[in-house]
């Protein structure tokens, strides 16, 4: 893959907040998230709604509106901060640096500008290319997306493509500029399964071959496992867990990450078991509970949870760190684990 | 593919609902060109059972569940709801009828109107069919309410849009509940919302089931989703049945190409499975013009010339088990018909 | 440059959390202010008769050597006099008598019969909405002016037959966002529940679609009185106004008569003109704020 590359660090976000000032109050949908990202790498960032997740890559890539907003911290993207520049200086990062894949490719694609156009355009304004070679070069897009008959679809308006195709020239204009850093924001929710693996597979082949980092924001778990080198969770607005993939999934610390595992339904559980719940819903962010933010919902909630609030953690894994007082493997964990085995009703699955 | 055959029905009289041959037809706008939604399946459901229908979008799942309800009336086929063929009844011995039949939606907002307060809207059902005195639908209301876990304080001064999504969808449940139906037909329920809360619902539905001896149609995407549910699952590709079982048969033994790949393309939420196998290329054709002979010969692994020319019948290959294919991974060719097309 | 067009227009807000409590809304103080404006036109119009107020219709001329009316504002004659002497203030007030009552009856009746058709053309689709969309784009098409023009000179102008012309007017617009709206909610499955739990077409009509069509329904019903009202100064102006009694428009029409009056005795239209002109800034102003406050959040999540 990407061994002769030495490793560069490509993104470098310490202690990103996104406040949002509305007529209920200031909401904290991004509160304090450290994180970075190398060269070629794959990071997942998986949450519920509500967790911040699509707030963050937003924030990340500059791409909310200036007014109402608060955003503190910092993101340096390649050495540079770029978290105070305005839209116009953005506009060299944008496409070029940093593109980003939408759940919804029908509403990102301009239902009245044909396919071709819609690939070329940003390949003459960043890169200079003149007519003719654009259309070349969106040609050659399409068909590295998979596109059959790529001269034909050059003419074609989003409308007369399938969800699926959609996608994948959305993949092609991101690609367009030969971004250093992908986006992708639940880019196979709109879609079936069967597509959703083509698309996935799509994306990550494209990864490796241009040598991209690439955030993945989704809700599904499945869908960072097998596309990811490392996965953060959020809740709240917090990271709350961070790790390989391999390590999140095998040893995970985080109360949350396992419940949020176990309340999936799985192809290798038999019909009609019990599935695992995580009691109530998301903290509102206007009023974030004090302590832990996962306290309220965590069937391993202790007194110290609701008060103090703690802090990333690093686990023995070298990269994988975790916010809880009492994570998974605890003794306080196990004790509480084997009172709920007692009362079934809690916890019905098992990994 | 085709799902033609009745080899899975069981005998009359055993089932709640039967409903043999359906087809579903819809105009395309005024070209004269129809959507083929559903075109000829037969199943049935027994009492307190619940039958998973699943298969990705436009392969004419929703529109089943709709036709059931006559949301609109079918082209043609019959639909047996406890002795009654509801194509046949008149517009006011449907509305009768449709109060032992309820659905749930998948957008759990949408369903409710956005400007009724949450109480009145569970209680609309008792209002329309004047079920007992004022305090009595107030009174059943209530149970219903607390039984789906909403706090029948806050219905009766709240708007929907104060509740969040999974709390909608409770409220769509009780509002299906509250006339005390023999069967609900589930639309989607649960993919709009998140996992964490798409486990509380799948699992009020099973205690819902069990307390209202109810029978359920639950219709899906989400292939972990519906095995979890049903008792006998459903396998539709292009307005056909592919493969019909036991869902712990079916999915631990796929006959049907088709269904095996869709279980092959499901993201496991494991980083050692195998990924990057690509189950299958392409998308499903329209079903203005839907391929000849089995509809998923296109894409299919398998096809052979007689699955271009020939449509396969449903037939049974394991006990319980049926499969609409001529070379199914496993339980032998299907055998040469007679009347071949 | 579509590719990052496209990137910056998205929804941004889609990932935030939705409280409990709905968002705190409030209508603002502008539209009190517009509120408590028309208000008081409405209390000033009805009281107007019993109100010691000049009478109207007399004729003030002044004796003491200011020389011929018309006459400027002064203690006595708060807005002025017109060239007949004439109490310039209590004119306006009677005239909103007319002009209010006009753009009332007007709206009213365009959403009785324009809502009314837009609602069922909505619901029922098919041929009925096909009759009806035509019948709207037909009147739609002929300019408004001509047609109350040539209605007006045709009839008796009365009170009620030029409310009536301009309801008459009013109907397609009306009709056309009644239709708009029904269509939206029509499709939802809010209506599709009821219809699967048994409710006549009558019921999901009245309780389902009305409460959620009325809302913009309402507010371009202040709107509509807004429009009704400069339309009937407008007819006013080519006399085709009622005949009897005073109307804003009558007022205005008389204030910029002839060349001069309006150089010389400004006052006459300016109060007036004052008045309509805050009315219908008014209607305007309540009825945007109506529409954006009354708007609930339904995609919040």
């Amino acid at each position: 893959m990407s061994d002769n590359v030495e490793t560069e660090l490509l993104l470098e976000i310490s202690d990103l907040k996104t406040h949002f000032r509305t007529p209920r109050g200031t909401v904290r949908a991004v509160d304090g998230v450290s994180l970075t990202l190398e060269r070629g790498k794959a990071l997942g960032i998986v949450g519920e709604s509500g967790s911040g997740k699509t707030i963050l890559s937003r924030s990340i890539m500059g791409l909310l509106p200036r007014s109402g907003v608060i955003r503190e911290g910092s993101v340096k993207f390649r050495g540079q901060e770029i978290l105070g520049k305005s839209t116009k200086e953005m506009q060299s990062v944008w496409g070029r640096e940093m593109a980003m894949i939408f759940q919804d490719p029908m509403t990102s694609l301009n239902p009245v500008m044909k396919v071709g156009r819609q690939i070329a355009e940003p390949l003459m304004l960043h890169l200079g290319m003149n007519k003719a070679e654009a259309r070349q070069t969106a040609e050659k897009l399409l068909r590295d997306v998979r596109i059959p008959e790529a001269t034909r679809r050059l003419d074609q308006y989003p409308h007369e493509l399938s969800g699926g195709m959609r996608q994948r020239v959305m993949i092609a204009i991101a690609l367009a500029c030969g971004p250093t850093l992908l986006f992708a924001d639940e880019p196979t929710t709109a879609l079936d399964v069967t597509v959703q693996a083509q698309i996935l597979e799509l994306i990550n082949e494209q990864r490796r071959d241009r040598n991209m980092s690439l955030i993945l924001v989704t809700h599904d778990l499945g869908v960072v496992a097998g596309f990811t080198d490392e996965i953060a969770v959020m809740y709240g607005g917090k990271l709350v867990e961070k790790a390989p993939t391999k390590v999140l999934f095998e040893r995970m610390k985080m109360p949350y990450t396992e419940a949020l595992l176990e309340s999936i339904p799985r192809l290798d559980q038999p019909s009609h078991s019990r599935l695992a719940v995580i009691p109530g819903r998301p903290p509102d962010l206007v009023n974030p509970p004090q302590g832990c933010r996962f306290a309220p919902r965590c069937a391993y909630v202790r007194d110290r949870c609701l008060t103090e609030e703690p802090q990333l953690t690093a686990a023995e894994t070298p990269g994988h760190v975790y916010a809880c007082h009492y994570p998974v493997g605890s003794p306080e964990y196990h004790e509480r684990r084997v009172e709920l085995s007692k009362v079934s009703t809690v916890v019905g699955g098992s990994i | 593919m085709a799902g033609t055959g009745k080899a899975h029905l069981r005998p009359e009289g055993e089932a709640l609902l039967r409903v043999e041959d359906l087809v579903v037809e819809f105009p395309v706008g005024r070209t004269g060109l129809k959507v083929n939604a559903v075109t000829g399946i037969s199943f049935d459901v027994l009492r307190g059972e619940t039958l998973g229908i699943v298969g990705e979008s436009g392969c004419g799942k929703s529109t089943t569940g709709r036709a059931i309800m006559q949301l609109p009336r079918p082209t043609s086929g019959s639909i047996v709801f406890d002795g009654q063929d509801l194509t046949k009844l008149d517009k006011e011995a449907m509305r009768a009828a449709r109060t032992k039949v309820q659905m749930i939606f998948q957008d759990p907002i949408s369903s409710l109107n956005p400007r009724r307060k949450v109480r009145d809207i569970v209680m609309e059902p008792l209002s329309i069919w004047k079920r007992g005195t004022k305090q009595e639908q107030a009174a059943a209301v209530d149970k219903v309410l607390e039984e789906v876990g909403i706090d029948p304080q806050r219905a009766a001064e709240s708007l929907p849009h104060q509740f969040s999504g999974g709390q909608c969808q409770r409220i769509s449940i009780a509002r299906s509940l509250v006339l005390d139906p023999r069967m609900i037909i589930c639309d989607e329920p649960v993919s709009a919302l998140d996992v964490s809360v798409q486990a509380q619902v799948l699992n009020l539905l099973e205690d819902l089931k069990k307390a209202y001896g109810l029978t359920l149609i639950f219709i899906a995407h989400d292939l972990a989703v519906v095995k979890n549910i049903s008792d006998r699952v459903a396998v539709m590709y292009l307005g056909k049945f592919c493969e019909i079982g036991a869902s712990d048969d079916l999915y631990a033994r796929p006959a049907h190409p088709y269904t095996k790949v869709l279980l092959d393309s499901i993201p496991v939420p494991d980083p050692n499975a195998t990924v990057g196998k690509v189950a299958v290329e392409g998308e499903p054709p329209s079903p203005v013009s839907p391929p000849s002979g089995c509809r998923f010969n296109p894409r299919c692994p398998n096809a052979s010339d007689r699955c271009r020319r020939e449509e396969p019948i449903l037939r049974e290959i394991e006990p319980g088990h049926f499969v609409a294919c001529h070379h199914p991974l496993f339980g032998g060719e299907a055998p040469v018909s007679v009347r071949s097309a | 440059m579509s590719g990052t067009d496209n990137l910056v227009t998205t929804d941004d807000a889609t990932d935030v959390v939705v409280a409990d409590e709905a968002v705190k809304r409030r209508l603002g103080w502008g539209f009190w202010l517009c509120i408590g404006w028309i208000v008081l036109m409405i209390i000033l119009a009805f009281l107007a008769p019993y109100l010691s107020i000049k009478d109207p219709n007399a004729n003030f001329i002044d004796m003491s050597g200011k020389g011929r009316p018309p006459y400027g504002p002064s203690m006595d004659h708060w807005f002025g006099t017109d060239k007949d002497a004439r109490d310039i203030f209590s004119r306006t007030l009677y005239g909103a008598r007319i002009s209010l009552t006009v753009g009332f009856v007007a709206i009213a009746f365009g959403l009785l019969v324009g809502g009314t058709l837009g609602i069922l053309a909505g619901y029922f689709r098919g041929w009925f909405d096909r009759i009806i969309s035509f019948v709207f784009v037909i009147l739609l098409s002929f300019p408004s002016l001509v047609l109350a023009i040539m209605l007006t000179s045709l009839i008796e102008r009365s009170l009620l037959t030029i409310s009536l012309v301009l309801g008459v007017l009013s109907i397609a617009p009306v009709g056309r966002l009644a239709r708009a709206s029904t269509l939206q909610y029509a499709d939802r499955e809010f209506v599709t529940a009821a219809r699967q739990i048994g409710a006549t077409n009558r019921r999901i009509i009245l309780r389902e679609l009305l409460p959620n069509v009325v809302i913009p329904m309402g507010a371009l019903a202040l709107l509509g009185m807004a429009v009704a009202i400069v339309a009937e100064g407008g007819l006013a102006f080519l006399g085709l106004s009622v005949e009897k009694g005073i109307t804003w428009g009558s007022l205005i029409q008389l204030g910029s008569e002839g060349s001069t009056t309006l150089q010389k005795s400004p006052w006459i239209a300016f109060f007036p003109i004052f008045v309509l002109f805050f009315t219908v800034l008014a209607l305007n102003f309540a009825g945007d704020r109506l529409r954006t406050y009354l708007d609930v959040k339904e995609s919040a999540l």
